[in-house]
């Protein structure tokens, strides 16, 4: 069973769907039990960082999240959940996040030429090799909508999507991963994706 | 680099696709469910689910349906019409719906905009546009098209991307029907005012259409249409592929 993080952030339906699509036992939760017996985990997430950070807070879910994740547990951050695994966001304000990756999430700071948000689709750049790529291939497209992404990265960095500078895609480091995309919005990569995340350890 | 987008629009009433979509492989020709799959299936890189229904009993059959195409579409969803309070915003993200395109609502209240955007994020409002020359002056037209408001159309495209419309449709009275090619040189214009996405709406005929869109306007993000693809009269996989032939990158 994969337990999706409920903490009052953003549109679970499509997550759960996918799943779903993929033939995954799927289960949207709030329950730190539930949690703590589910094989993998899910943090998805949508809007600003400092207003989600504040609620995983205040739901106290974020022990959970990171005490599993240090057991051993596969963890996918999903957009903003991505960006909340690292360390810190200066997304209005200077916040903490999970910690559980190394690296900071910033503003874009891009040519003028390119608008911001990053809003569509853009092709994947390999990095390292990493289990979550498994069924996908170089040059795939998937769906970005973002201001903000993760830099100063230590060696978590699998893959990137080419757009005014190198944008942090997917990272993974041991057992916790993240993608600053949306897998459920994009189409078979993206499903293609989570079915390799439902893999892990298998 | 970020790829052109290429968009289905269907209309949605009383739970069924109408202008007559008129396909040979595809059993049941008017569910948007079936539809959106068949999109979703041939490449379609977005869909834009518009609710032209009036009546109350519709607009509940809409959510419905809009919940089972959510369940079964691993693709972008944007949802318009009737889209007049933040309620309506609610209503549909909450269906499964990623972006919310605003139009004849958000020019009786220019607010709500800026509180859909505040609440759900910029990335979450879509502007839709309906515009039309009146003397020679790029002329904003509500209740789809058969109003005329007399507002100036780049100032208020502007306006209501620095109220935090992160994504701008602009659909040509003029050039919509007509099938000979989308608007350019109002195309030109808002790409040129505004720096978020813009997606070109109405007039498509042909893929050539679609190709001079991309090369005239190197900035635009996208294409929409309607009619054409419902008929066959383009095909996505093929529009895609004469695309990339002509090196415009597409998914």
């Amino acid at each position: 069973m994969i337990a999706i993080i409920d903490y009052g952030v953003g549109n679970l339906f499509s997550l759960t769907s996918s799943f779903k699509k993929i033939g995954a036992e799927v289960v949207v939760t709030s329950d730190k039990s539930v949690i703590e017996k589910a094989s993998k985990i899910v943090l998805p997430g949508v809007g600003a960082f400092g207003d989600a950070s504040k609620k995983l807070l205040e739901s106290g879910l974020d022990k959970v999240v990171i005490e599993q994740a240090k057991n051993g547990k596969p963890l996918l951050g999903v957009c903003l959940g991505m960006q909340m695994l690292f360390e810190k966001s200066y997304e209005y304000g200077e916040y903490n996040g999970l910690s559980l990756l190394k690296g900071k999430v910033v503003p874009f700071n891009l040519p003028k030429e390119y608008k911001i948000p990053h809003i569509g689709w853009n092709a994947l750049r390999f990095k390292a090799k990493s289990p979550l790529l498994k069924y996908i291939n170089e040059g795939d497209c998937v769906y970005f909508v973002h201001s903000y992404h993760a830099v100063d990265l230590d060696n978590s960095l699998i893959a990137t999507a080419e757009y005014g500078t190198e944008v942090t895609a997917i990272v993974g480091n041991g057992n916790v991963y993240g993608c600053q995309f949306h897998p459920e919005k994009s189409g078979d990569v993206g499903l293609k994706i989570l079915k390799a995340f439902t893999e892990l350890g298998e | 680099m970020i790829t052109k987008r290429i968009i289905p629009c269907l209309d949605v009433k009383d739970g069924r696709v109408v202008k007559g979509v008129n396909f040979n492989n595809v059993s049941d020709v008017s569910s948007p469910v079936t539809l959106g799959k068949y999109y979703s299936d041939c490449g379609a890189d977005e869909l834009v689910f518009y609710d032209i229904t009036a009546s109350s009993d519709g607009r509940k059959l809409f959510a419905d349906i809009l919940t089972e195409v959510a369940k079964n579409v691993f693709i972008p969803l944007t949802v318009g019409g009737g889209i007049n309070t933040l309620d309506d915003f609610d209503r549909v993200l909450k269906c499964g719906a990623d972006k919310v395109s605003v139009n004849s609502g958000a020019i009786k209240n220019p607010n709500l905009i800026l509180e859909g955007a505040k609440k759900y994020g910029d990335q979450c409002v879509v502007i839709s546009v309906d515009v039309k020359r009146v003397n020679g002056k790029f002329t904003v037209f509500a209740k789809g098209g058969r109003e005329n408001t007399e507002i100036e159309a780049i100032s208020w495209i502007k306006r209501c991307v620095s109220n935090g419309a992160g994504e701008v449709v602009v659909n040509s009275i003029d050039t919509d029907g007509v099938k000979k090619g989308f608007d350019i040189e109002l195309l030109k214009e808002v790409c040129s005012a505004v720096n978020v996405p813009v997606i070109a709406s109405g007039g498509a005929g042909s893929i050539q259409d679609f190709v001079t869109l991309f090369k005239e306007i190197p900035t635009i993000d996208a294409g929409l249409a309607a009619s054409i693809f419902h008929y066959k009269e383009v095909e996505i996989a093929n529009l895609k592929k004469v695309l990339k032939q002509n090196g415009i990158i597409v998914r």
